[in-house]
């Protein structure tokens, strides 16, 4: 019965949050302290919104946008967690890298943008190398950082029942830093969202970013408004797929503990 | 078989200024459950690791017969294998997996989880988790136990539980153990023979056989008699124990 309530709750509350939201926003516009073509209306974006919707053109940037995270994030993720494993474990390759990556991990990935301009062009390669390196730093850091603290008794353990090599890779290593390796990516990918939509706003002829840019430069903030709540929704989707990693049962303990 | 699991002979370990064990030596034969206790910090787990091979001595000698398995206080199981295969683990020697199956459900049997062969770790209790890694740790043809306070992270009652468990367990599948705990009731009610160790650098202050067959009760006259002998030689002075140590001081 409290299960109920607590689920019926969980959906109303925020509901209730987002409407409020929309009306402040509708009360604005409608009160005139902006012009209209600086703050549209929600009705005017969801006119805008059907309209790009039945052009096309928004699903297209959507895919576009996607397509160009996918593979920059995967490309980080495949380079960047056997480095992190194999820094984890080495304590001189830690020491060695760890000044330079740190280094690297805090500068913008966005200061990279007119070196990708100039090696890769406009277009897919320039945004997909920038998603990369904006995964990529994170994501061996985390996985070192997680490597290097697996608590000792595991690998005590390993060698007693004769696990080694490439065995307690994955049957020790790797598990044990599950539950912060999901973490890691959900972080990661969030800010591959981002860095998407600033790459494409520079370095695009299409996608998100670009879609965004287009329509500053056309004044059509109804527009823009429109990109930017797809941006956001896709985002939240984005985060909650990744969510899902964290339901594996021989994770939980992660989560549980 | 030379009926000896372990021999140490005058065995020390310094760690840099620090010397922790001083010229030990001690046998433990096959089968035998010895028990070492000594005030805390005395290097009781430094011993441990120098009959597991996990350290190596800095002089002495030690032979070992047999393959040891330790036993560790909480968190020794893989949190991410269920309590099939973290017992599994102890059975990757064998090759049939009929055999392999069988057995498995054999120690799942003996510890009493039959049911929670695919619960995780964290589902169990503090008791049950240290079932599942006793049963690991007897899984396969391991000879010795080597148990560095396995029940300390269990509360009072469980702890008397796991004592019975481990009794009994044994009592299926014997084994050599040495059992390093804190706590003299455990290693009274337990042992063949409790190993009493001097402050740092440690030595064996004296060596308490208990002759009374396992598994004993915690209230039984030899186990209590144990206890007070116990307390005296480690220094607590407790009422009881002034009493019995004019019997046992000459």
């Amino acid at each position: 019965m409290s299960q109920r309530r607590l689920n019926v709750r969980s959906i109303l509350l925020p509901v209730a949050v987002f409407a409020a939201a929309l009306a402040l926003w509708d009360g604005v516009s409608r009160a005139g302290f902006f012009d209209k073509s600086a703050l549209p209306a929600p009705a005017a974006v969801i006119l805008a919104f059907g309209q790009e919707i039945r052009s096309g053109r928004m699903f297209n940037d959507l895919v576009t946008s996607l397509f160009r995270v996918t593979v920059g994030f995967l490309i980080a993720v495949l380079l960047g967690i056997p480095l992190g494993l194999w820094m984890g474990q080495k304590l001189a390759a830690r020491t060695a890298f760890l000044p330079l990556l740190n280094f690297l991990r805090n500068l913008s990935p966005l200061a990279w943008m007119p070196f990708a301009i100039l090696w890769f062009g406009v277009g897919d390669a320039s945004a997909i190398f920038l998603i990369c390196l904006s995964a990529f730093f994170p994501v061996v850091l985390a996985t070192m950082a997680a490597v290097a603290n697996i608590p000792a008794v595991y690998f005590r353990v390993a060698e007693t029942y004769g696990l080694r090599g490439f065995e307690k890779l994955v049957q020790v290593t790797i598990p044990a830093i599950m539950p912060q390796l999901i973490t890691m990516l959900r972080v990661s990918a969030g800010l591959c969202w981002l860095v998407v939509v600033a790459a494409e706003m520079i370095a695009g002829r299409d996608g998100l970013g670009f879609a965004v840019m287009d329509s500053r430069n056309g004044l059509r903030m109804d527009l823009l408004v429109a990109e930017m709540v797809v941006i956001g929704v896709i985002g939240v989707v984005l985060d909650r797929v990744l969510e899902r990693l964290s339901r594996i049962p021989s994770v939980r303990w992660g989560y549980e503990r | 078989m030379s009926g000896r699991a372990f021999r140490l002979e005058r065995v020390s370990r310094r760690f840099g200024e620090v010397e922790v064990l001083r010229e030990l030596s001690l046998d433990i034969a096959c089968g035998e459950f010895v028990a070492v206790v000594g005030p805390s910090g005395c290097g009781k787990t430094t011993l441990l690791n120098l009959l597991s091979g996990h350290d190596r001595s800095s002089s002495g000698s030690i032979a070992r017969e047999g393959r040891e398995r330790m036993v560790y206080q909480q968190d020794g199981l893989f949190p991410w294998q269920t309590v099939r295969e973290n017992i599994a683990l102890g059975l990757r020697d064998l090759k049939d997996p009929a055999e392999r199956a069988r057995q498995l459900s054999d120690l799942i049997e003996l510890i009493r989880l039959e049911g929670f062969e695919n619960h995780y770790p964290h589902q169990l209790s503090g008791g049950m988790r240290q079932r599942v890694e006793l049963a690991r740790a007897l899984a396969g043809n391991s000879e010795t136990l080597l148990m560095d306070e396995p029940f300390s992270a269990l509360d009072y009652l469980a702890r008397i539980r796991m004592r019975h468990e481990l009794a009994r367990i044994l009592h299926h599948r014997p084994r050599t153990v040495v059992l390093v705990t804190h706590d003299i009731e455990e290693a009274a009610q337990l042992a063949d023979r409790v190993v009493v160790l001097t402050e740092r650098p440690a030595q064996i202050r004296c060596e308490l056989a208990i002759h009374q067959p396992r598994p004993r009760g915690l209230t039984d006259p030899e186990v209590v008699r144990a206890t007070d002998r116990l307390l005296v030689e480690l220094g607590i002075d407790g009422d009881a124990s002034r009493q019995t140590s004019t019997n046992y001081k000459e």
